[in-house]
């Protein structure tokens, strides 16, 4: 019991930025799981590291809550593959926790003030 | 969308599946252009991937309601092991059944008979009126179960009340509905024309009557018929309605049908036909109480009016009383009886819950059976208890095991949790089938032919759901300690305790050996209680009633609708007794007014000629023929029968009693004595002689004790009624003996109407509350004492199997298996002994309660509080022997090898 509500703390700290992360990668295109992990790495220069275990279950929470909508395809390399694709309701939502988070940080980097060294 | 979820799920994981694997299918490819081997490849993926099956669980919470699933889960898991413990099983389903059911079946019938609103609108403005307590009431002649008021007196509050809208009288009797022959009885109603209008019944077919059919002298007046009795006798068809029924050979035409379930004013009693007041003078003709101011037969309720409370209907109606009595004095009262006539004055009382004369009768008998089942009740819910801890006790070692490979707290007591509801949920269920069959047992049961008990049989679930909800809370309590304790606990410790320990520590079955004495100690005030019931019934059955009424048959002879003036009336009374007794094989017959123990009575003052005039002496009286001391085996012990030459000019004759001559005479010889009576308004005085003397008999009722009684002879009786009774002791069977009576009275004319029934029936209907009581409390008793032998059992194979190990210790170092039995007997014993000896205590304090029932035994009787700890003793003796005799068998190497 108790180790699972440390789990969910973490997932739920994460959430909000995988969270937005998902929705801007698959705002330009659909994608499909393995593609949205990759893109995420290779934009952050490998920065952010994408546990692939715990990408589905946002995925699906993100699809729950209509924020992404999603449909089987074929992926590049011939195989078939779940994509997922934005909805109006997740680029509104995109574009609010865009600001959010940008008010957030431009907030922090006031408190913490220049570098000093 | 949750629940869609839910039922979609399946399908849900599979595609999850799919996709996890077209992943890592994509990993897989990108690792091998990188130039890896496919092997390295797959290990590679599958580590970036993570936990694939901790990522589809998470997916399979998100999709799934986790407290359904669980609880599907935990149900299957309860019955599984439910099925696997079959004992265990079967005894606590019995334990909740018995309780439940027990409870269920009285409660019901106790709320039918005394707690119950009427079914009708607005019963809470229902109120009777009758005359007030603490007065001489009254003088004259008393019919009906509920002899309230004389007619005339009825007319006079009818005219003159003004708190009630509206005011009804009733009076229930029976109706002949056979032209001769054998008769056939329905029960009948007479009541006033306001009956259903203040009822608030709407027929459903036909109409009910109303002020227009009851009016004096209306002759024969339209009959209702009660719901069921149409169903019944008319196939609950309309075309019932127009036809003729015949009531005591008196047509009336069937105007309309009452509401199913209503059943009037008087609980656990119907009718089947209902007709006008005014209608009584036509049935009962030369012997109508209409007409006669001294004849009590009626009962009043009325409906008050809106703004009127019950005190001041009350103050109403004893104000207007001195009016009432003036305008209705009996004329035939002597100035003695019509000072207290006049003196008396009326009350009203709240209706809404009906009237009954079986509250008085039962509602002792039902509250003490409903404190029993109660007591059952808890006996079954200690036993209940005592079991789950003896089962909690064996699983501590699976709960910690559980833990131990991390199993959540929560979870476990929720597995708990299911276990209790699941068996708690059979046992009610069980316990509700059972107070159904239970009740209608109860209701058959007091049901005779004489007065058939009316209850709705509907399940009562009030009282049904506070016995089960008591249950289930047991189940649950006792079902969730030992889960919670368990669970608090360090698995590890309790791993190694479990099993392990030499003895077990004493209070840890502290609170199971006070269950087991609780269990003793009621069982045991049970068993005193069902002992001392059995034993007053058996005495009842045995004792010398002063008569033999095996064997005898009672013909009741009903020939008023021949019309005979006395003078006939008298030759053919005399006329069916001789035909009776000319019949092959009848062996002795007699006539009679009163047959012994019907609960009719007859008692009258009177003096003895030539003595102090002022000394009046209360006795019973009972007017018989010839022959009637013979016919009953009452032996005469001084003096002779009455005889031919006892007739209507002859000196009247008397027989009196042992008693008479004990309590009036102090013995004195009784023979030659002259007495006085001044028998009933209008009627003179009467003279007897005192001719014979006879042996003891009961009169109203077995377990009253001997009274004074003095025989008349019929033959020399003032007032002849149209019919007579008549005992007869035949050698014929009963049914050929019917048949010849049948036969012979047909002969005399068809339309004479008999009744028959036996002396032994009658009386064997006048114990039924005893035989009740004993059947009941009987039964609870050693279910009591079965249930407390289970509990004792129960705690002994728990001790029994605790203490294997220390067992096995003793008899490595030389015990033998005398000094085993001996420390297992003594635990047993100490336990058993605590538990008599506190249940003699209770008993004793509790029988107090049904001294009122009882017959010849004090409640204290010590015989048979002897008994009942013998008996309580002898049935817990297996229960202690069977696991003193395992421990005596341990075998010493293997307990003490299994360390």
């Amino acid at each position: 019991m108790t180790r699972r509500k440390e789990n969910d703390d973490r997932v739920e700290m994460m959430q909000g930025t995988l969270d937005m992360l998902i929705l801007r990668t698959v705002l330009l295109a659909p994608a499909h799981g393995h593609t949205i992990a990759s893109a995420i790495e290779r934009t952050s220069k490998d920065v952010l590291q994408v546990e692939h275990g715990s990408l589905y279950p946002a995925l699906h929470r993100l699809e729950e809550r209509r924020l992404i909508a999603s449909f089987w395809g074929t992926s590049e390399n011939n195989r078939k593959a779940k994509y997922y694709r934005i909805t109006p309701a997740g680029r509104k939502y995109l574009a609010k926790e865009r600001g959010r988070w940008d008010q957030i940080v431009s907030a922090i980097a006031r408190v913490l003030g220049p570098a000093t060294e | 969308m949750g629940w869609l979820r839910y039922f979609r799920r399946r399908r849900r994981n599979e595609d999850f599946a799919l996709e996890v694997e077209a992943h890592l299918r994509h990993e897989i490819d990108e690792n091998i252009a990188r130039g890896m081997n496919p092997q390295e490849a797959a290990w590679a993926a599958q580590r970036k991937f993570g936990n694939v099956t901790l990522a589809k669980e998470t997916r399979h919470r998100m999709n799934t309601i986790g407290f359904l699933e669980t609880v599907a889960q935990d149900l299957r898991y309860a019955a599984r092991l439910l099925r696997l413990e079959r004992g265990f099983f079967i005894v606590a389903v019995l334990c909740l059944a018995l309780g439940i059911g027990a409870n269920a079946a009285i409660f019901h019938l106790l709320d039918a008979v005394r707690l119950r609103t009427l079914p009708v609108a607005n019963p809470q403005e229902l109120v009777e009126v009758q005359i007030g307590p603490n007065q001489k009431c009254c003088t004259g002649n008393f019919s009906s179960r509920r002899p309230n008021f004389t007619y005339a007196l009825w007319d006079q509050l009818r005219s003159h009340q003004q708190a009630f809208s509206n005011l009804f009288a009733w009076s229930a009797t029976s109706f002949n509905t056979t032209t001769g022959g054998e008769v056939h009885y329905v029960e009948g109603l007479y009541t006033s024309s306001d009956f259903f209008a203040t009822l608030g019944a709407n027929p459903v077919l036909g109409r009910l009557y109303s002020s227009e059919d009851d009016r004096p002298a209306c002759g024969s007046p339209g009959a209702v018929l009660g719901y069921s009795f149409w169903q019944r006798e008319y196939g609950g068809q309309a075309s019932a309605i127009g036809r003729k029924i015949l009531l005591d050979a008196k047509p009336f035409e069937i105007i309309g049908v009452a509401p199913a379930g209503f059943f009037g004013v008087e609980v656990g009693r119907s009718f089947d036909v209902a007709i006008p007041l005014c209608a009584e003078t036509l049935i009962n003709g030369e012997t109508a109480h209409t007409p006669e101011r001294h004849h009590w037969w009626l009962a009043v309720i009325g409906r008050l009016k809106p703004g009127w409370t019950l005190a001041q209907a009350r103050a109403h109606v004893q104000v207007i009383s001195p009016a009432l009595f003036e305008a209705t004095l009996p004329p035939s009262y002597t100035s003695e009886t019509a000072k207290d006539y006049l003196a008396m004055k009326l009350t009203a009382d709240l209706a809404g819950s009906g009237v009954s004369d079986l509250r008085s009768r039962y509602q002792e008998p039902l509250s003490i059976l409903l404190a029993i089942a109660g007591l059952v009740l808890v006996i079954a819910c200690a036993n209940l208890a005592n079991l789950m801890l003896a089962r909690a006790g064996a699983r501590e070692r699976e709960l910690a095991v559980r833990l131990a490979i991390g199993a959540s707290r929560t979870r476990l007591i929720r597995q708990m949790l299911a276990e209790s509801l699941l068996l708690a949920a059979i046992g009610a269920a069980c316990g509700a089938l059972l107070a159904k069959f239970l009740s209608s047992y109860l209701v058959r049961f007091l049901t005779t032919t004489n007065s058939p008990l009316y209850v709705d049989l509907g399940m009562d679930w009030r009282i049904f759901g506070f016995t089960a909800a008591l249950a289930v809370l047991t189940c649950l309590l006792f079902g969730l300690m030992p889960a919670i304790r368990a669970t608090r606990a360090n698995p590890v410790t309790l791993m190694k305790a479990s099993g392990r320990g030499l003895t077990d520590a004493r209070e840890r079955f502290g609170v199971r050996r006070i269950l087991v004495i609780t269990q003793v100690a009621l069982s045991l005030a049970l068993l005193v209680g069902a002992l001392l019931f059995v034993r007053s019934l058996h005495k009842l059955l045995t004792l010398d009633a002063g008569f033999q009424e095996s064997g005898v048959l009672v013909t009741e002879v009903d020939h008023s609708t021949l019309k005979y003036p006395p003078p006939r009336r008298y030759e053919l009374n005399r006329e069916i007794l001789r035909r009776i007794r000319a019949l092959p094989g009848v062996e002795q017959a007699a006539a009679t007014l009163i047959v012994p123990i019907s609960g009719n009575r007859w008692n009258d003052e009177f003096q003895f000629v030539g003595a102090d005039p002022s000394g009046k002496f209360l006795s019973n009286f009972s007017p018989v023929s010839e022959g009637y001391f013979r016919t009953l085996a009452t032996p005469l012990l001084a003096g002779r029968d009455f005889n031919e030459r006892d007739t209507p000019n002859s000196p009247k004759v008397a027989i009196v009693n042992q008693s008479f001559v004990k309590q009036f005479l102090k013995g004195a010889n009784p023979i030659g004595k002259r007495m006085r009576t001044e028998t009933g308004p209008g009627e003179p005085e009467t003279f007897y002689e005192v001719v014979g003397v006879t042996k003891d008999a009961k009169y109203v009722r077995l377990s009253d004790p001997f009274s004074p009684t003095v025989f008349t002879s019929l033959d020399q009786a003032a007032q002849l009624d149209y019919g007579t009774v008549i005992l007869s002791r035949s050698q014929v069977g009963l049914n050929a003996q019917l048949a010849a009576i049948k036969r012979e009275m047909a002969a005399i004319n068809p339309a004479i109407a008999l009744n028959f029934y036996t002396l032994r029936s009658r009386i064997a209907d006048s114990l039924l509350r005893e035989r009740l009581m004993a059947t009941l409390s009987g039964f609870f008793g050693f279910l009591a004492a079965a249930l407390a032998a289970i509990g004792l059992y129960g705690v002994m194979a728990y001790i029994v199997a605790r203490r294997r190990t220390e067992i096995g210790i003793r008899m490595a170092l030389g015990a033998d298996r005398a000094s085993v039995l001996k420390l297992i007997g003594g635990e047993c014993g100490k336990l058993l002994a605590a538990g008599l000896l506190v249940g003699v205590g209770f008993a004793l304090a509790a029988s107090q309660a049904i001294t009122k029932l009882l017959y010849g035994l004090s409640p204290k009787d010590p015989l048979t509080i002897g008994l009942s700890v013998l008996l309580l003793a002898l049935v817990a003796l297996p229960a202690a022997l069977i696991p003193a005799l395992r421990a005596a068998r341990v075998d010493p190497i293997e307990t003490l090898r299994d360390q």
